[in-house]
């Protein structure tokens, strides 16, 4: 599949329930006939802004198709990826903790062996204190590791992990050495 | 109340230890696992029940320190992940940073990084196929791998000036031209080690001992390879093609045929002999190029700075153990925001648990042989 059938596909699966309101707003002002054209138009430029898919997708800056979604919707949309038939993206090559400077987030690097096709799924949260997601471990069981690493370096938790420990660090480290606010005077050489 | 065994293992506390059940511990200095990796083994007399990686021992932070270097600086960072693989670790950072940058690179460039390459895997091979004899006590072959790959080394210090990590690749081409004896010590080195594949044949492959010890030994279904992310000769030991130089080819793979290597069984052995395999493809590449390296630069100039376009930049290349991803996010400056390695050891050695469950100590170092665990590049 290329991106614009993948991006049609997976948004379908999560329809954004403002678009069928927002739609019958539209029809609504059409039938009253006292409504000025203006009005009208406004209404119709409403419309065409919101997603219709609660999945935002994008491929800028990037030679992937890239998926952002909301962290409570991250494992039905994995668990959908893996397992729909037509897009069946059974190999997980890459997990990537980031920080963004204001949100912490994972980036997951997907691809399918059946099709070759590839996507980038990213979520992120603003919550830097107690940052959690849901774990992917019973998808993919590479993610175990993964997010272990993600866990020792971002501090980031991970719901329904099987062993959630730290993999590198020793179990009396402080902070989480990727953050881009980490400070540590004696070990880092800052030019 | 803690038991005696749970303070001395504070890591394996949740195992609820029953009374023939003990723990011991395999690493970080153990012969057989090539640098230091500790293994925490939960073991039923010698039948093994749990196998946990303790990992970190040699853990550098390569991730974070990119973040501080410029790009031609993170190259050199690189060749210290895979040590035996350095050329095509350094490949793979400068492949990352010439698609950013829309480099058009000289055909030159390409052929040469490919036979360097392959000729890397051939001594990354070669290492490996000693030290896994060695590790099921065939010392000798230790010696025969080191005087093949002592070639290769040689040929390397004659090009570069380095024999191990090589840094021979630069964003934009390569450091210096090929040395005017590359061409024919090659060659020479191709005719010779055609004639010793078959004699490692002959004294180890057939031989019924070591046969014994790695048939039906550690097996791996496909669909486990795929889930755990397993790449490289573990995974097409197991019938999974993954080999990135057939499905999403750099550099001038794409100008010649091979065959992928493939077995299906899934077991030690069959991870022994894709490696083999692989070692006689990587011949007929480097064959089917060292007589045709186009004229022409060996570089092309880049910015003294560079600064790569904001955005985010994937490359996957297939190193002698595996898939190396290199995830780049740029925000436009001359370093950096993210550097990611995906590394093929660690998604690797995340499923050693899973195949050595149920074997014996002494399997596990033979099963561990033949993931070919290079620990520098599952730390990074």
């Amino acid at each position: 599949m290329n991106n614009n059938e993948l991006q049609e596909l997976i948004g379908s699966w999560f329809p954004n329930p403002e678009v069928t309101i927002a739609s019958v707003v539209v029809e609504e002002n059409k039938e009253s006939s006292d409504l000025s054209t203006e009005k009208d138009e406004e209404k119709i430029t409403t419309k065409e802004v919101i997603n219709p898919s609660l999945l935002s997708f994008t491929e800028e800056g990037s030679e992937f198709l890239t998926i952002v979604v909301k962290p409570e919707h991250l494992h039905a949309l994995m668990n959908q990826l893996k397992s729909n038939p037509k897009t069946r993206f059974d190999y997980l090559y890459c997990l990537t903790g980031m920080d963004w400077g204001k949100e912490l987030g994972i980036v997951y690097h997907l691809e399918s062996t059946v099709y070759r096709h590839q996507l980038v799924v990213k979520v992120n949260t603003e919550d830097r204190e107690n940052p959690v997601f849901d774990s992917v471990c019973d998808i993919w069981k590479t993610a175990e590791f993964h997010e272990r690493e993600v866990f020792d370096f971002f501090g980031i938790k991970f719901n329904n992990h099987p062993n959630l420990k730290y993999l590198f660090l020793t179990e009396e480290w402080e902070g989480y050495p990727l953050r881009k606010d980490y400070v540590d005077e004696v070990n880092m050489v800052i030019k | 109340m803690k038991t005696e065994t749970e303070k001395i293992a504070p890591t394996a506390t949740n195992t609820n230890f029953k009374s023939e059940e003990y723990f011991i511990n395999m690493g970080p200095q153990h012969p057989a696992t090539h640098g230091v990796l500790r293994l925490l083994l939960t073991i039923d007399g010698e039948i093994i029940k749990k196998v946990e990686p303790d990992l970190g021992y040699i853990h550098r932070s390569i991730e974070k320190m990119c973040e501080r270097d410029s790009y031609q600086q993170i190259v050199h960072l690189t060749d210290r992940m895979d040590y035996l693989s350095s050329h095509i670790n350094n490949e793979a950072v400068c492949l990352t940073v010439e698609k950013a940058l829309q480099l058009e690179i000289p055909d030159r460039v390409k052929v040469i990084r490919t036979i360097i390459g392959e000729l890397t895997r051939i001594a990354s091979h070669c290492l490996w196929w000693g030290v896994m004899g060695m590790d099921v006590g065939a010392l000798t072959t230790y010696f025969y791998g080191f005087r093949d790959r002592e070639m290769i080394n040689d040929i390397f210090e004659e090009t570069c000036g380095a024999r191990l990590t090589m840094n021979y690749n630069i964003p934009g081409g390569l450091m210096w031209d090929i040395h005017p004896n590359f061409v024919k010590r090659t060659k020479e080195f191709v005719a010779h080690f055609k004639t010793k594949i078959p004699e490692y044949d002959r004294l180890l492959t057939g031989n019924i001992i070591f046969q014994k010890r790695m048939k039906g030994v550690g097996i791996l279904s496909k669909e486990d390879a795929i889930s755990f992310g397993a790449s490289g000769p573990v995974a097409r030991g197991s019938g999974y093609s993954c080999d990135v130089r057939k499905h999403h080819p750099y550099s001038a793979l794409d100008k010649v045929t091979f065959n992928e290597a493939l077995k299906t069984e899934g077991d030690s052995m069959a991870r022994y002999q894709v490696r083999i395999q692989e070692m006689w493809e990587s011949l007929s590449i480097i064959e089917q190029l060292i007589d045709n390296i186009p004229e022409g630069d060996y570089k092309v100039a880049t910015n003294a700075v560079i600064k790569l376009p904001k955005g985010e930049y994937y490359q996957k290349v297939e190193t002698a153990r595996g898939e190396l991803g290199v995830y780049i996010v740029s925000t436009g400056t001359k370093n950096p925001y993210r550097v990611k390695f995906r590394s093929p050891g660690f998604s690797n050695i995340s499923l050693l648990n899973h195949i050595a469950v149920g074997g014996k100590i002494g399997d596990l170092v033979a099963t561990m042989a033949t993931l070919d665990i290079v620990v520098p590049d599952i730390d990074r």
